[in-house]
């Protein structure tokens, strides 16, 4: 546990930045969503000190839920140390007093952008994503009024459509990330760009997931223990990403990998992207595997 | 439920006002299981006002449109609930555009656009959904290598013949076409009204077919409501009414076809 800043406050802004009565908006919208789960609930989202798209929506999300006694994470691409989770994390150790962590076990709210942690979570955890566009339906369907509908009606044969299509183009279902699920049997939801490989972990999680989009202005949510399931066909059912070696330092072969290049002759390597779990293993004296390292020729 | 002794769809005192302006008024007809309904008139006569009323995509100003369901009998179509009305139209109805990019997912491949429908009643097996994509595609004259081509490769006339498979994949019982050979030339033309003709009289289809070219209706049609103003002017069969119109209207417009 790494303590960044011990000040409670910095200068004039309420606990966690956003006012009182901007949390309680926020408060009010997560409460719903968690009633209706994988239903995008509209919020007065607010200018916050660094761009939209830059997870504004999770912070925002984050401020309205952080106490005193939380200890938070914020990671980037499973990575602690990216500028996304750098800076964010030290917002909060700034605005908020909090105490911060890289561990997954140790964090009672973890922000992510594009990841779930590898750490299985546990009940009492908070996992806040940040979404850019948290409409499923959106570049099948370009009205918003007309989206709401087929929520409302869950006509949701179109999101089958792109599937087919991927299909019927690549041989398999191509869509990587951002993969549709349906939430409780109820609700299409985008699960924001995480791989599909991290879907799996959100069906029937013990922990909370909620879900905020600052430039679209909606939050959405999985309560814990709630169903969601990827949608596929019969006959090509939906699978998680496979990688043919192991990671490079830690010898993982059940997490995550990116490509890493190394050099400019077509060196590269694959590391777990869950820098935490990474790190954990190499702690606990896991080793690169014989079929892990450099491998310099070809993919 | 539904049985030949009641009509499938009928209209009683349809009128539709657009603000002050009529679109529509008082048309009453009933449509028969395996009829084809020809609805002629100029631009501007209220054609695609009574088809929008009648196809569940415009509510009427006034009148009711009643249609004979398979489970339930005779409904309102505008006063049922909006997912019945939705369910409908995504199976038992088609409805075929002039324009192929009105109803077409221009996006995604011929086989997807045919296999949208089932996909949403709840069809999940890949492999069927191609496999009845593939026969939709021979059914409708076109080459099934062309399955994974987007429909904007198509010519006009093979948009329209997609947009045809595309409807009639559920075995819907009605469908609605407005204009379906508008903007093809006559050959092309020629070949879809043989088509659609072989289609309706195969699958024992009801269609409502609006047009302004009588050459179509004469074709196509059992029976022809000739509109003008809003107003139905004369109704009759089809043959009945081109070879010996009664109404004024009616027989200007038919003295107005060329022969070449």
């Amino acid at each position: 546990m790494t303590r960044v800043s011990t000040a409670a406050r910095d200068g004039g802004y309420t606990f966690a930045y956003l006012d009182e009565q901007t949390k309680r908006m926020v408060r009010r919208a997560i409460l719903k969503a968690v009633a209706i789960p994988g239903y995008q609930v509209p919020f007065a989202s607010r200018e916050m000190p660094l761009p939209f798209g830059w997870g504004t929506g999770g912070i925002q999300v984050t401020a309205s839920i952080i106490g005193r006694d939380d200890t938070l994470k914020v990671i980037d691409q499973g990575a602690d140390d990216t500028v996304n989770a750098v800076s964010i994390r030290a917002f909060f150790a700034r605005t908020a007093g909090v105490p911060t962590t890289t561990r997954t076990q140790d964090a009672t709210i973890i922000q992510t952008r594009h990841r779930i942690p590898e750490t299985p979570l546990r009940a009492g955890q908070i996992l806040v994503y940040q979404v850019p566009i948290p409409e499923p339906l959106r570049w099948l369907e370009p009205r918003e009024a007309e989206t709401r509908r087929m929520h409302a009606l869950q006509e949701y044969g179109v999101m089958h459509v792109r599937l087919y299509e991927d299909i019927a183009r690549y041989g398999h279902i191509a869509t990587s990330y951002d993969y549709p699920v349906r939430v409780n049997g109820r609700y299409l939801m985008r699960p924001s760009p995480i791989p599909k490989f991290d879907n799996p972990k959100m069906d029937r999680s013990p922990a909370l997931q909620l879900f905020g989009a600052g430039r679209e202005k909606r939050i959405y949510a999985v309560p814990p223990h709630t169903g969601v399931r990827s949608l596929d066909f019969d006959d090509h059912p939906f699978e998680v990403q496979k990688w043919d070696q192991a990671c490079a330092l830690c010898g993982s072969t059940a997490s995550f990998l990116d490509e890493i290049v190394t050099d400019n002759q077509g060196g590269r390597m694959f590391v777990c992207s869950d820098t935490d779990h990474c790190e954990t293993r190499v702690r606990a004296g896991h080793v690169e595997s014989a079929a892990g390292g450099r491998d310099p020729g070809g993919p | 439920m539904a049985c030949d002794d009641r009509p499938l769809l009928s209209a009683r005192g349809l009128t539709r006002y657009y603000g002050r302006i009529l679109g529509c008024r008082d048309v009453n007809f009933d449509i028969w299981p395996g009829e084809v309904l020809g609805i002629v008139g100029e631009s501007g006569s209220g054609k695609t006002t009574v088809l929008k009323c009648i196809s569940a995509r415009l509510e009427p100003s006034a009148g009711t449109v009643t249609y004979d369901t398979r489970t339930e009998g005779p409904v309102d179509i505008h006063r049922i609930s909006e997912p019945a009305r939705r369910l409908l139209m995504r199976t038992d109805w088609g409805f075929v555009h002039q324009d192929p990019r009105d109803g077409l997912r221009m996006a995604v491949s011929a086989g997807a656009n045919i296999g949208e429908r089932l996909m949403a009643v709840g069809a999940r097996h890949y492999g069927q959904i191609r496999e009845t994509a593939t026969n939709w595609l021979g059914k409708v004259e076109m080459d099934t290598g062309r399955m994974d081509d987007l429909p904007c490769t198509f010519s006009g006339g093979m948009q329209q013949r997609l947009q045809i498979a595309r409807n009639l994949v559920t075995a819907p019982r009605i469908v609605f076409m407005d204009e379906p050979t508008g903007g093809l030339d006559v050959s092309v033309q020629a070949r879809l009204l043989d088509l659609l003709r072989g289609l309706v009289s195969d699958l024992g289809l009801a269609a409502v077919v609006v047009t302004h070219d009588l050459a179509v209706t004469r074709l196509l049609s059992h029976r022809l409501l000739v509109m003008r103003h809003g107003t139905v002017v004369e109704t009759g069969l089809t043959d009945q009414v081109l070879d010996d119109p009664q109404h004024p209207y009616t027989q200007l417009l038919v003295s107005s076809v060329l022969h070449p």
